[in-house]
Order: structure tokens, then sequence, then C-alpha cells
């Protein structure tokens, strides 16, 4: 038994040489602990995030660190498998003893992690899964994803919202998901939010992720003639059907709502003009509506050190709520001068943030107390241009109304 | 192996599985344990079609999720305990088995193996649409609260996999050693010649299928316990039905210890890395060492060493 | 809902989706239909192709399709090494299929790793002046998106069954596939002749990972996705026969798209290899396969 405990003594020990960035510690160092997909089919997105996150952790370092100790990440890649995460938290815990916990990011990858969290009575600040915490109810979970207190129905409020406030208003709506948890989750928000306002569901169907070509999907949905298409998909759906939409000549009013991907500026560049009138959710983008301290400079911070790592260039989607996830984590252990996790949680539950994404305060159940999920429309997107969406002007924010920059243009297709 | 040897291993194995949940308390151990058993169950399962008798099995990722939906159907609608739940993939994996020995029954070769594969995507598209299981969103299995006298849940899965794996093991043997195990290797050597010389090759290849089926079926039942949030992503996965073969490959098929040392060596080392190196060079490795162990060892690590022990041999 | 017109789009827009499948397949109908050698590995090899487009269409602005054909020779070179060294250690020593499927499962693990090392796990997609414009011909549209991918693939495929059935080298592949001593009796040599034939299947797929990307974006782990398919296509079609892969790609790109527009597209690869499964059961020898 003695030389399983050097073996793993002397694992954890690797772990931390291979995590550990050169740090001048005289004191022990305050480590936190994750799992974050760097491959598989999130990667992209967890990647981004780690890059943010590092961000973070080095910013804090020369301000000097937490309660005057420096700050470690600890983190293992999760490959996008949630087989793997409970594995890795338990080593993050029992083995490497880390102070405090994150999340990775997505639902698949934080649902496995929360029976560990749950019964060692942990903080866990978690990064963009929706509605993960509804089974669970978990008291000391914390999403900075500004889904907001009701996540799926929040999701698509705002969609819905515009198309009714049009006139004259749309009667009918085409739902259409990838069969992914996301996807799956945003369309089943889109459908309660159509019955409440009272549009026609005239089709809502799902496809396979593995989808090559979405034009028989597109063209199902024209021979409904709906006046509004809602669509949940991830990227490269996303595409497909933007490009399918814009090749047979889609005659809805309103396109868009939960398309993952739009947000990224390959993509963005890749589609340029076809994106014009398309709205579609995001959290934050560069309208001066959202210009939040801090957030410019972490951005440039970001576009360093993204550079040639294979991963989008920007960092307008994931990158501000990575930092920021962490952000009132550490503001917490601040002002508690603590690392007890009761404590942390009462913070963290009553107070209003202040971080490079604006103003965060969470709501009983770990979800914002007030959505902040925008709409935004695609506006005089030129081709071929990867800068201009580095600035304002292509999106504009039509939804909530405290953010608002601009007005919708409707129909969507001229 | 003789008999007395071979169950005296297996009670050692057991018993120091018992003593080891009353000395280690780190939980991680048991979860990394129950990777690699879990992989050696499936592959030990494997290699009774693919090595014992040949046919080899592209959809093995197809049996475990049906093993891991079947929980969750039982949970859903009627909340059993993982006993029964693990009985019930056994009889339904089993079933499936069965099937498709059945409609498999003139395909030889690279077809068969096809066929599989196509039977995989078919019932991974069935369970993405049922949504009674959650379909593609998903479905929640909140960890018990009762984990008998064990210290921790994860413990109580662990020895559960032990046993299962432990058990899977005897049967292998048993199988192998066995004049079914013999009319099995005279089917993989040539199945013509076989049933001339009077094996009855039907009753013998629907036996393996069943058999695997069983198996895999329980690999993957306490799967949601171990996961908490299953979904056909994470139950179909591709390295799943990749370890089944490779281990079996890389440890050796024609024996029945060849998938347990496979299991033993890839599984450790992929348990290894993914927590100490970035996980593209898991990946990596995992191709690496397929490639390597193929190349330099086709008979495996098993044949190495009967190899070796033969020529050492008076 | 069954219009005439969306049935003939649907009908077209799965002829058009078959068409480029058959690009996918036709390296495998060359290696595993007529080889009988299991190149798993062959839809990570495509993806290959689709970062060489991707390269160097965004440092040149080249156009994919061409530098498809362009990168062909090299992709054919690698092919024949890569063939080489499974030679030396699987079929010198008569260990094929089992050994030379965990074989190519490695190279195929290796290969997408490398290309995540390299240029990491984002979104790659291409710019090319068809990409967007679509033509109408009545009620049928023709988004050049996916007609242009089909039309190579068809040239592609008539190329090669051209190549196979009228060259030299192409009967002797097709000879050594079917009786290998006989063709050594007659003085020539099946193993560079299977080596030309490997190499011919990874030039290929050059060519249809320019196409790929063609019709959408591309991430190292996407060859995953069409390993189920290209296999599929082989065996429907019928091991060893060009017209037969074109078909059963025609076919399975028609269903996908029938049930897609019909009944829902969540059902499409139930179907499609639900397909596959029935002809495997009634006719293993496949459409057009020899039996």
């Amino acid at each position: 038994m003695h030389r399983r405990h050097w073996l793993f003594a002397a694992v954890g020990a690797l772990a931390l040489g291979f995590t550990t960035p050169i740090a001048t510690a005289q004191q022990k160092p305050v480590k936190i602990g994750f799992s974050m997909a760097l491959t598989g089919g999130l990667a992209g997105g967890g990647k981004a995030a780690l890059i943010a996150m590092e961000i973070w952790r080095d910013d804090v370092n020369g301000k000097g660190g937490l309660l005057g100790r420096p700050v470690e990440l600890v983190y293992y890649d999760d490959a996008t498998q949630g087989a793997n995460v409970p594995g890795i938290y338990t080593k993050l815990l029992e083995v490497d003893k880390v102070d405090l916990v994150v999340s990775g990011y997505g639902t698949n990858l934080i649902a496995p992690a929360m029976p560990i969290i749950m019964r060692k009575k942990l903080v866990f600040p978690a990064l963009f899964g929706l509605g993960a915490n509804e089974e669970f109810k978990y008291d000391r979970y914390f999403q900075i994803m500004p889904a907001g207190p009701e996540p799926k129905l929040d999701w698509s409020r705002g969609f819905f919202e515009l198309a009714m406030s049009q006139n004259p208003k749309p009667r009918s709506v085409a739902i259409v998901a990838a069969d992914a948890e996301f996807a799956l989750n945003a369309a089943e928000g889109a459908r309660a939010n159509a019955k409440k306002v009272g549009l026609n569901i005239v089709y809502d169907k799902t496809y396979p992720p593995a989808t090559t070509d979405f034009t028989p999907i597109v063209r199902a949905i024209q021979a409904t003639s709906p006046d509004i298409v809602y669509v949940g998909s991830y990227p490269p759906d996303s595409v497909g059907m933007v490009k399918a939409a814009n090749e047979i000549g889609l005659k809805a009013k309103m396109f868009g709502g939960g398309m993952v991907g739009l947000q990224f500026a390959a993509i963005q560049k890749n589609l340029g003009p076809l994106l014009n009138g398309v709205v579609n959710y995001d959290f934050w983008v560069p309208e001066p509506t959202l210009t939040f301290p801090g957030v410019n400079e972490f951005l440039a911070k970001y576009r360093v050190a993204a550079k040639d790592k294979g991963v989008d260039p920007f960092g307008h989607y994931l990158p501000p709520y990575a930092y920021a996830y962490l952000e009132v984590l550490g503001q917490a252990v601040e002002a508690t001068k603590s690392l007890d996790h009761g404590k942390l949680a009462a913070y963290m539950h009553k107070t209003t943030f202040d971080t490079v994404v604006g103003k965060v305060k969470f709501g009983k159940n770990g979800e914002w107390a007030r959505t902040r999920t925008l709409q935004v429309q695609f506006r005089n997107v030129q081709a071929d241009n990867l800068d201009q969406f580095a600035g304002p002007g292509k999106r504009i924010v039509l939804y909530p109304k405290e953010w608002k920059s601009g007005d919708i243009v409707y129909p969507f297709k001229q | 192996m003789r008999p007395a040897p071979f169950w005296g291993s297996l009670i050692a194995a057991l018993v120091a599985g018992v003593v080891l949940t009353e000395t280690v308390a780190n939980e991680y151990t048991y979860n990394a344990l129950y990777v690699v058993l879990q992989a050696m169950l499936m592959a030990i399962a494997w290699n009774i079609l693919g090595g014992f008798t040949g046919y080899v099995n592209f959809g093995s990722a197809g049996f475990f999720a049906v093993g891991a939906y079947t929980t969750v159907a039982l949970h859903k609608g009627f909340g059993l305990p993982l006993p029964l739940m693990i009985l019930a993939a056994a009889v339904v994996c089993g079933l499936i088995g069965l099937g498709l020995g059945y409609l498999t029954l003139r395909l030889k070769g690279v077809y068969f193996a096809i066929a599989t594969l196509a039977m995989a995507i078919v019932i991974e598209t069935l369970v993405n649409n049922w949504s009674y299981v959650g379909g593609a969103k998903g479905y929640y299995v909140l960890t018990p609260e009762q984990h008998l006298w064990f210290d921790s849940y994860i413990q109580m899965l662990f020895m559960v996999m032990l046993l299962l794996t432990l058990a899977a093991v005897a049967v292998s043997r048993a199988l192998s050693s066995s004049r079914l195990g013999r009319g099995l290797a005279a089917i993989r050597d040539d199945e013509v010649a076989a049933e001339c010389a009077g094996v009855p090759t039907l009753r013998l290849k629907l036996v393996s299928t069943t058999v695997m089926g069983a198996m895999m079926g329980v690999a993957g039942a306490p799967f949601p316990y171990f996961v908490t949030f299953v979904d056909p992503l994470s139950a179909f996965n591709l390295f799943i039905a990749v370890n089944a073969i490779a281990m079996p490959m890389i440890g050796g098929t024609a024996h029945w210890l060849g998938p347990v040392v496979g299991a033993v060596l890839v599984g450790s080392v992929q348990e290894v890395v993914k927590v100490n190196v970035s996980s593209e060079l898991n990946v990596l490795l995992v191709g690496i060492m397929l490639v390597a162990f193929i190349t330099l060892a086709p008979q495996g690590i098993v044949g190495l060493a009967r190899g070796y022990l033969r020529r050492r041999a008076p | 809902m069954l219009s005439a017109d969306l049935l003939a789009n649907a009908v077209v827009a799965g002829i058009l989706l078959g068409g480029f499948y058959a690009a996918v397949a036709i390296g495998l109908a060359i290696v595993f239909g007529q080889l009988d050698i299991v190149n798993i590995a062959h839809p990570a090899f495509i993806i290959v192709g689709a970062y060489v487009a991707y390269i160097l269409n965004s440092l040149f602005g080249f156009d994919p399709v061409l530098t498809g054909l362009a990168a062909a020779p090299a992709f054919f070179l690698c092919g024949a090494l890569v063939y080489r060294i499974y030679f030396l250690a699987f079929e010198r020593t008569g260990q094929e299929s089992l050994s030379g499927l965990a074989f190519f499962f490695g190279v195929m693990f290796i290969i997408e790793v490398s290309l995540i090392l390299v240029y990491g796990v984002d979104y790659r997609l291409v710019q090319a002046g068809y990409i967007g414009q679509t033509w109408t011909i009545g009620f049928v549209d023709l988004p050049l998106r996916m007609l242009v991918p089909c039309a190579i693939s068809v040239a592609l495929t008539l190329g090669v069954y051209l190549y196979m059935s009228r060259t030299f080298m192409g009967r002797a592949i097709q000879a050594v596939a079917q009786d290998r001593l006989a063709l050594q009796l007659m003085g020539a040599d099946p193993v560079r002749i299977k080596q030309w034939a490997f190499g011919l299947g990874i030039a290929t797929a050059a060519i249809a990972g320019s196409l790929l990307i063609v019709i959408g974006p591309v991430e190292p782990s996407v060859g995953r996705l069409y390993i189920g398919r290209a296999f599929a296509i082989v065996v429907l079609g019928g091991m060893g026969s060009i017209p037969g892969m074109f078909v059963a790609a025609l076919l399975l790109g028609v269903i996908e798209s029938i049930v897609a527009t019909f009944f829902g597209p969540s059902w499409a690869p139930a179907v499609s290899f639900g397909v596959l499964g029935l002809t495997l059961a009634l006719r293993p020898a496949g459409l057009f396969g020899r039996s």
C-alpha cells in the first residue's frame, strides 16, 4: 500500500510540474482545479477559455495573488468526454488537493462533476451549461452564462418578443435543432415560448449532427411557409443552414435564434454578407452599449495570447466569461478573506460583482438573476473581411432593452 | 493454466480488491480502476467473438450503450437496484447478440464487421430519437445515497465491476478450454473445414455472439451511475469500440489472458496520460501503441510470452 | 406535403450529395473493395486533403478544387509509402485483415492528432467564387456549392473506371484482386501493383478532401463521421465494382435526402444503414458485386 501512495504522490508531483507556471512562490499557492475540453468537439471554445483563464491568473498574480498567495491553475483535458470528468475532479480533490474548483465548458462536462462537488459541498462556478443545475438544484452552483433565472425559456425569449413586436405580427414558426444536448434544450425553450405568444408551430424537427447537406432540411422548412424560423445548431451545421437558406432563397421574415458558431470570427468572415439580417443569440459584442470597464483591455491581451494557437482570434464569445467566472471567485475570496466554501457561497449569492462582462448578480438557483442573453442582428457585413468584426456596427444589439444599440430590420430577406 | 492456480489467482484478486477498499480511501484510485476494469470487461467480451471465433465486431459501443440505456430505462420506470439492472442488461444485450448472430448467418469476414457497424449506427439513431430515456438531450442519474458498507459510492461501483470482470475472466477461460472453445477455434481457422468435420458452426456462432453481447451489456449497465449524465455521445463513444479491439490485439487474441494483459497495459497508460499530459497526446499514444505493437508483436504480448517460453523449454 | 417540386428537389439534392459521397468512397473502393485492405484511416487522409486545400486557399487564394488535383500526386507518393510499411509489417507475414485494421486505426489517430497539434481545433472554411451561387432549372435548384463537387466526383469516378478497365496498370490491379498467384506466374510483381493501387486510393483522398471543405467547415475529427458511410457504400455497391460503388453512393444520398425532407432528418442514418443491413442480409455481394 505504501508503494501505491508513493506512486500517486509522484504522479501528483508530475502533474504539478506540468501545469505550474514558473511561480516565485515562497508561500503555498492557492490552487484552482478544473477540467477543460482541449480536444474533441468543444475544444475550440475550451482552448479559448483556457487562454482567458491564464490571463486572469497572470493578472491576479501580478497584483500579489489571492490572499497574498500566488494562484495556480491545475487542469486536465476532459476531451469533451463526460466519462472522463468524475475521474478528473476526484483526482483534483483527492490527489492534487486543490483549494477551489470551477467547471469545464458545456453541460456534458459540467453535470458529471456535480455529484462529487455536491458531496464535498464546494462552491462551483460553472461555464456555459444550459440549465445544468435544474436536476441537481445545488445551492453552491454559480453559472456565468447570462441565460437568466429560467435558462431554457430566457434563452429564446428575446427572439420571440422581437418577432411579436413587429407589425403585422408573424403567425407561424418553424423550429429546427441538432440532435444534441444544447440545441435540443434551446428548441424546447423555443417551443414553449412560441406557444406562449400564440404562434403556430408548422415545422418541428431535429437532424443528426453528422448531416452534410442542409438543403433538403431548409427546403422542407420552406414548404411549410413559416413566418419565422428558429434554429438550434452547432458550428458546422450553423454554417450549413445559413448557406442553404441563402442558396434556396428562404422566404422567412426572421431567421436564427440559437445558432452556435455565428459568434466565431473564422465563421463570420467566411459567411460574410450571408449573415446580414440573421438574428441570433450572443453574450458580448463590441457595441458601444457593452463597453464594460476592463473588457477591451482584456480582449487586447487575449488577441495577443491567442495568436497562432488555432483558436478564435478575437475571443468575443467565451473568453470574457471564462475570465469573469474566475473573477467572481477571486473577488469572493478576497472579500471574505477565506477559502471556506460556506462563506464564499453566501457572499456570492448576495453580492453584485463588477467584472469584465459588467455587473453580475446570481439568483437562488445559481443562474443570473436577470437574463442578459442578447439578440443580435448582423448588418452591413462585407465579404472576406475579418477585422470588421473587431469593432461596432456589424452586430447590432436588439434585446434586452437596456443594452439595445439599434432597431431590427424586418423582414430579414430583402 | 491449470484449475487450481487459476481459481487461486481469481480469489487472490478479489481479496486484494476487498483489502484495497478497506485501506485506501482516496477515491481517485477507484475511479481509475473502474475505468480500466470496464475496458477489460469489454475487451474480454470482444475477444470471445473476435479472438476465439475470428469474427470482428465493429459495433461494440452499441452493446455497451444498450446496457447503459437499459439501466436508464429501468431507473426511470421502476427504480430497480443495481444488481437487477445488470441482470436485465445482460438479458437484453444477450438477446441482441443472438439476433445479430441470426441476421448475419451467411456473412463472413469484413462483411460481418460492416454489418456490426451498421447495427451500432441504427441502434444509436433509435436511442437518439427515444425521448423516454432523454434521447440526444441526455439523462441524469443522481448518485444514490446508500453504498452498503463501503466508504463511498465509487468504491462500491469498483467492487461491482471487479466481481463482474473476474466472472467474465472465468467464463472466458471456461469457454476457451472446453469443447465449445475448440469448436470456436476450428471456426476461426477454417470455417468450411470445420463444418465438414461436423462442428455445429451455427450453434457455436450464436453462443459466441450471445455471450459477447451479454458481457458487453453488463459492462455498460453501471455506466450511468458512474458518469451521472448519460447521452448518446458518451455511451456510443468511438473510443470504447476502439479499445475493445485494440486491447485484445495488443494483449493477444488467441488466449483468454490476452485481453486482460492488454487492458491492464493500455488502460493504465491511458489513465496516467489522461491526468498528467495533454489529452491530444493521449490519442496519439493510443495510435502509436497500436501501430507499434501490431507491427512488432502481431500475436500480442501473450503470444510473445508464449513464444519465449516455448523457446526456453527443453 | 408531397408536392412535385419538393420531391424533385429532394431527389436532385440527394444525387448531388451522393455524387460527393462517391468521391469519399472511391479510394476505399480501390483499396478495400478490390484489395481487401481495411484502410479505416482513409477519411483521415481526406481531412488532410481538406487542410491542404484550406492552406493554399487562405494563403494564395487558389481554388480549392484545383489544389486538390494539384496535391494528388504528392498524396499518391504518400499512399505508396504507407502501403510499403503495411506490406513489410503484415502482408509479407500473412497477418492481414485484423492486424491491418488495428494498424490503420493507429494511423488514423496519429493523423488526427498531428493535425490538431499543428492547426488546432478551430473550424476551417474556404472561399471560392462559385460557393453561394445557385443555378435554377425550372423548379429545381442546383446550388453550385454541391454541384461542383458532384461534377468533379463524377469525372473522378469516370477517370478511375476508365483507368481500371483500359490501362495496363488498371487491369493489373483488378488481376491482383482476382488471382494474385496467376498474376505472379505471368511475371508481374503483385506488391508493386498493390502499392500503385494504394497510392491511387490515397490520391483520390486529396481530391475528396478539397471537395469536402467546399461543401462545409472542416476540423480534424470530422473524418470519423465518414468512416461508416464510406465502408457502407463500398460494401453496398459490391466489392470490386466501381460503377456499383457510384450507384450505391447516389442511392445513399437520395435516401438521406428524401428521409430528411419528408420524414425527419434524425431518422436518416437509421434508414441508410438499415438499407445496408438489409442488403447484407439478402444479397451480401452487394448490388454489383462479384459473388
